[in-house]
């Protein structure tokens, strides 16, 4: 007997086969340029594909990401830095001594980043999920205001407004794109494993997931935290990508990106969030002649800076309202191949 | 600490005018949350807008100040109306999450757009003179606005609650609040009373906004964002869907906010993150707020 591989399972494998093949032709033959905006799209398709289990799975609007990846930007940027880069650009006020002590490879320094940010995740869920209602997207955009508070206020900790530099550049393109595939393999199968259909029963109908016998208040609390693990670990990710971090990097801006990708790849699909993650960072690129000065011919219009950030907010407000459903509905790629039902 | 009975006086007038232009955004959530469930994500900016209708009124069209205040009031109660026509009517039988993501869209929206087209620097309000006058009493000093302000929203206060509880209308808000299906049955159009609570609303929100812009000389893009946080907070706290509770959240928030910069100096950094601690206290002890009511059933 060997094991046997269904076609979806094939056409997965082509796909993480391609991708893998696709990162090695890049890193090794595309321009710097190129690759940065790759590694983004990796780093966004881990926090898309996240944001989208509390969002879109689990039905639950949240507005958190800008402060889970600045917590775990800061925890990697604190474990990377060794202690003499510390003391050296702590320019406000002195660190604390065991901010300098702080140290650990690459590899943990993500883990603990997820980590963190999965358990302040859970303190945030004792008040947020105890009670009906949409309290989670309401504290979840305040604690993204704290965490910069907190941020600028203690520079004992984390340099206040200067941030950190000189972070070592340890992202590229295999660490991106290789955590982005584990992170929608594993997304994936929690998706399909009984907790995503937990998810779903409280997306849809909370009071018949009560009935069924749903301990919705735990499931609604492991959406929420294993959404902050990835959301902490591409956070770690982008600071070493970036090598500076500061408050400002993480403003509401962030999440409303991330907001913007799972609606228009569709609420409660990962493949809609992939696909909205190279849509719209690439995009963002693309758009970025928005902001500058334009040329009609016949008028010129002055170089207007955040034109790009009204437009992304028309388009999430027409596809809500027309087209709701967004690129790929609920569906994920299998469904796609699958025989239309005749009913 | 030892504190001064004088100044403490002093804090606690201030206390009551940051308190009162909570409320008076606060009314804004907490009634709209009532009749749609809805955390209108785009109040705190639609006050800015009113602020920046204010300003323009003076600045621009150079307009008396009670005559900006009432083109402010006018011009935002008409947006608030409009978002409703546009933006939420369309999904009221869409899943909840929809309604949410088009209120965060239009809040980013007012913000980016006024910061394109009016730039992100803060503008100087220019308050009339008569506001500014300092008035002092046997020590204790406050300008004539901190003492119009609480007396406003106290007046605008016994207004709304005399139309909620006095008025056809009001009786329409509350049985939608409670019940949409029967509030349809007995022939009331649902729709239109959702409008006016958008319109009531809003102008409330214009108002605290010219309020804010006298108190803190300027007007900005991105004003809306924090104080539209704290005056939900404030609607939680007193209790979301309770008019009344609004303005004791409102008053709560105010207060908390000027006693901790007052006699805690060295925490005066975190003063943005006390609304925020409160918010989160409440959900945890008391979820339904001071006044609040149980809104645990589903609707729609």
């Amino acid at each position: 007997m060997g094991i046997v591989i269904r076609k979806d399972q094939w056409i997965n494998l082509a796909i993480i086969a391609t991708t893998l093949w696709f990162m090695w032709l890049a890193s090794t033959y595309f321009d710097e340029y190129t690759v940065r905006i790759l590694n983004n799209i990796a780093i966004f398709t881990i926090l898309a594909v996240s944001y989208n289990l509390i969002n879109g799975v689990a039905g639950q609007f949240s507005l958190e990401p800008n402060g889970f990846v600045a917590i775990g930007a800061y925890v990697t940027a604190l474990l990377l830095l060794d202690g003499d880069a510390k003391e050296y650009q702590y320019d406000i006020e002195d660190p604390y001594p065991w901010i300098l002590g702080l140290q650990a490879n690459f590899i943990w320094a993500l883990f603990f980043s997820g980590v963190f940010s999965a358990l302040l995740a859970l303190s945030l869920s004792f008040p947020v999920f105890r009670v009906r209602g949409d309290y989670l997207a309401i504290v979840t955009l305040g604690f993204g205001f704290i965490i910069r508070i907190l941020a600028i206020n203690n520079p004992e900790i984390t340099n206040g407004s200067l941030g950190l530099n000189d972070i070592p550049e340890f992202s590229n393109l295999y660490w991106t794109g290789g955590i982005a595939i584990l992170s929608v393999w594993g997304i994936l199968n929690i998706v399909n494993s009984k907790y995503g259909r937990a998810m779903k029963a409280v997306r849809d109908d909370e009071d018949t997931a009560i009935a069924m016998g749903v301990n919705t208040f735990k499931i609604k609390t492991f959406a929420f935290c294993t959404s902050a693990f990835l959301e902490g670990v591409g956070g770690g990710l982008l600071a070493a990508l970036l090598t500076s971090i500061s408050p400002d990097l993480f403003t509401f801006f962030f999440t409303f990106q991330l907001l913007i990708i799972i609606v228009l790849g569709g609420l409660g699909s990962t493949t809609g969030a992939i696909i909205g993650t190279i849509l719209v960072i690439g995009g963002a690129e693309w758009m970025r002649f928005l902001d500058e000065p334009m040329n009609f011919g016949f008028f010129e219009t002055p170089a207007m800076p955040g034109m790009r950030m009204v437009v992304f907010s028309i388009i999430l407000i027409l596809v809500m309202l027309f087209a709701r459903e967004g690129i790929m509905g609920k569906r994920e790629l299998k469904d796609l191949f699958k025989p239309k039902s005749k009913l | 600490m030892l504190m001064d009975s004088l100044e403490f006086i002093q804090q606690m007038i201030n206390g009551f005018s940051l308190g009162s232009m909570y409320a008076l955004i606060a009314i804004g959530y907490t009634m709209v949350y009532g009749v749609l469930r809805l955390i209108n994500f785009a109040h705190g900016d639609i006050m800015m807008v009113g602020a920046f209708l204010g300003y323009f009124g003076m600045a621009v069209l150079g307009l008396p100040f009670v005559a900006a205040t009432f083109l402010a009031v006018v011009g935002s109660s008409l947006l608030g109306m409009l978002t409703d026509k546009i933006a939420y009517k369309p999904l009221r039988n869409a899943p909840k999450i929809s309604l949410l993501i088009t209120a965060i869209g239009i809040s980013f929206f007012l913000e980016n757009t006024f910061n394109v087209f009016f730039g992100g620097t803060p503008r100087p309000f220019n308050v009339p003179e008569y506001m500014e006058y300092i008035i002092n009493v046997g020590g204790i000093i406050f300008s004539v606005a901190s003492l119009i302000v609480p007396i406003v929203t106290l007046l605008l206060l016994a207004i709304i609650l005399w139309v909620l509880y006095k008025t056809k209308y009001g009786m329409a808000i509350r049985a939608l609040a409670f019940d949409v299906n029967t509030v349809n049955l007995m022939g009331i159009d649902a729709n239109r009373i959702i409008m006016l609570v958008f319109g009531m609303g809003s102008a409330l929100a214009a108002i605290g906004g010219i309020f804010w812009a006298v108190n803190y000389p300027s007007v900005e893009p991105m004003m809306g964002v924090l104080i539209g946080l704290k005056a939900f907070a404030a609607a939680v706290v007193g209790g979301i869907g309770s008019v009344g509770g609004a303005v004791i959240g409102g008053f709560i928030i105010g207060f908390t906010e000027v006693v901790v910069v007052a006699f805690l100096p060295e925490y005066s950094g975190y003063k943005d993150a006390f609304a925020f601690v409160l918010l989160i206290l409440v959900l945890l002890f008391k979820p339904t707020g001071i006044l609040g009511i149980n809104f645990d059933k589903s609707r729609f």
